[in-house]
Order: structure tokens, then C-alpha cells, then sequence
């Protein structure tokens, strides 16, 4: 029986086969949308207990990288709901060094703040195409949803973001 | 390309320099740990729930047991039908 077959059936063996095969590329993408290290590990696991806790509904013809792709994102978009309030920026976010003087501190933190306020599935999609660099077609996949309502959303998403940012810019104005 | 779009399209680069001036992309995604004991601990905590049965043939079953208690005279029609 092929490997996927036997992960079908419930067999722990194959399961932890592709475990082992796909946590590294799972963590990847999830730790693009969360941002955390620590998280990211965190919704691997709980991704794959919802892999195997769905097993059945897998039908093993199937692409098991873009179903695990796709549990991931809603893992890791169940988490920013939970945590959407939090505005808590973790210890291990990401900021590029090189652009220090160019943007302020403060200038930064609001730009995060008003990123982490943003509805979790507009900051899923604007954090995976504006930062990440994916591609409409890569979120639209993961996310489950059409490429032009990525589209929709990064739109939307900016427009909230420049709302939100617009005092910073009139700050600057005034300085 | 509209005008409108040719602002839109201006408007999301513009947003785009912005975050990416504060939030940089992840450059290290790697996994520096093998995760499979965290998943095997997970595994053995939390037991699957009985997914094979769904919850609306246990209610099919519960309403024909409940019928069977009041109506006894029933369970001879039912075996024949089986």
C-alpha cells in the first residue's frame, strides 16, 4: 500500500513519515504569517494533529503538500484571531537593521501596531504578499479562496493600513 | 491600465516600501528541531474523538431506541424489514 494510503487508513508509521517530510516546509510558511518562531513550532504541531485527526476526508490521490499547506494557514489564521487584541509585538519579530535611520523607532512600532489591528484574514494576506513577496496565487491556494479575492483583500487591507498610518504621515508633514 | 487601477497599484507599492521599511520578511524559516516527540506527546494527550460515526446517525440511533422503548410492538416489523 502506498504512503499515503496506509496515513489514510490511520496508519502511525506513515503519518509520521510525512511528518517528518513536510514539518520543515509547514513551519516555513507558517512562521511567514505569525512571525514567531516559538508560535510557528507550536501550530506545526497543531497542524499536523489536524492533519491526522481529518485523515479520512484525505483522499491519497490527492496533493497531501498543498492539504497540509492549506490546515496550516487556517492554524496559523485561528491564531491571529485569538491573539488579534494583542498588540504585544514579539520579542523575535523581524526588522531590517539597514533601515534604522531611516524610519524611527516609534515609526516602526506603529506601523506594526496598525499591521497587528488589522482583521486577521486581511493581515494573512497583506503579510504574505506585501511583506513575503508570495504570490496571489500561492495565498489564494493556501487560504482556500480565488486569486481576485486575494486581490480584494490586499486592497482593502492597504487602504485600512494607510488609514491608520495616515497620522504618521501628517506627523512628518508637521516636523 | 485605468487611472484608478494606475493609483491603486501606486497606493499598495507605496504601503508595500512602508511595512517592508518595519516589518522585514522572515529570512531564516528554517526548523531547527525535529518536532515528531512534541507531536507524539500531543498524540497520547489528546485521544482522537470518534470521528467515524457522525453526530447525526448517533441522534438516528437515539431517536429509534427511543421509539422502540415506547412502541415494543414495533421491534418484530423492524427485524422483518432489516
Amino acid at each position: 500500500m502506498e504512503l499515503l494510503e496506509r496515513f489514510a487508513a490511520g496508519d502511525l508509521e506513515a503519518f509520521e513519515v510525512l511528518f517528518r517530510q513536510h514539518q520543515g516546509e509547514v513551519y516555513a510558511w507558517t512562521v511567514r504569517i505569525v512571525r514567531d518562531t516559538g508560535i510557528a513550532e507550536d501550530l506545526t504541531v497543531e497542524t499536523f494533529w489536524r492533519i491526522y485527526k481529518n485523515r479520512t476526508r484525505f483522499k491519497p490521490d490527492g496533493n497531501f503538500r498543498a492539504w497540509a499547506r492549506r490546515i496550516a494557514t487556517n492554524a496559523a489564521l485561528d491564531h491571529l484571531r485569538r491573539t488579534r487584541h494583542d498588540v504585544t509585538l514579539p520579542e523575535n519579530l523581524p526588522c531590517p537593521a539597514a533601515s534604522d535611520g531611516v524610519v524611527r523607532r516609534q515609526t516602526r512600532n506603529s506601523i506594526n501596531a496598525a499591521l497587528h489591528e488589522l482583521p486577521p484574514k486581511y493581515r494573512l494576506v497583506v503579510t504574505l504578499a506585501l511583506v513575503e513577496d508570495e504570490s496571489y496565487a500561492d495565498i489564494a491556494q493556501a487560504a482556500g479562496i480565488s486569486e481576485s479575492l486575494v486581490k480584494i483583500r490586499v486592497f482593502r487591507a492597504v487602504r485600512m493600513l494607510r488609514k491608520k498610518l495616515n497620522f504618521l504621515r501628517t506627523e512628518a508633514v508637521t516636523k | 491600465m485605468s487611472n484608478e487601477e494606475r493609483d491603486n497599484e501606486k497606493m499598495k507599492n507605496a504601503t508595500k516600501e512602508l511595512l517592508k521599511q518595519s516589518v522585514a520578511p522572515v529570512q531564516d524559516s528554517e526548523l531547527r528541531r525535529d518536532l515528531w516527540p512534541q507531536m507524539l506527546r500531543k498524540l497520547h494527550e489528546q485521544p482522537l474523538p470518534i470521528h467515524s460515526i457522525p453526530w447525526f446517525d448517533w441522534a438516528l440511533a437515539a431517536i429509534l431506541s427511543a421509539l422502540l422503548l415506547l412502541f415494543p410492538g414495533a421491534i418484530p416489523a423492524l427485524l422483518y424489514h432489516l
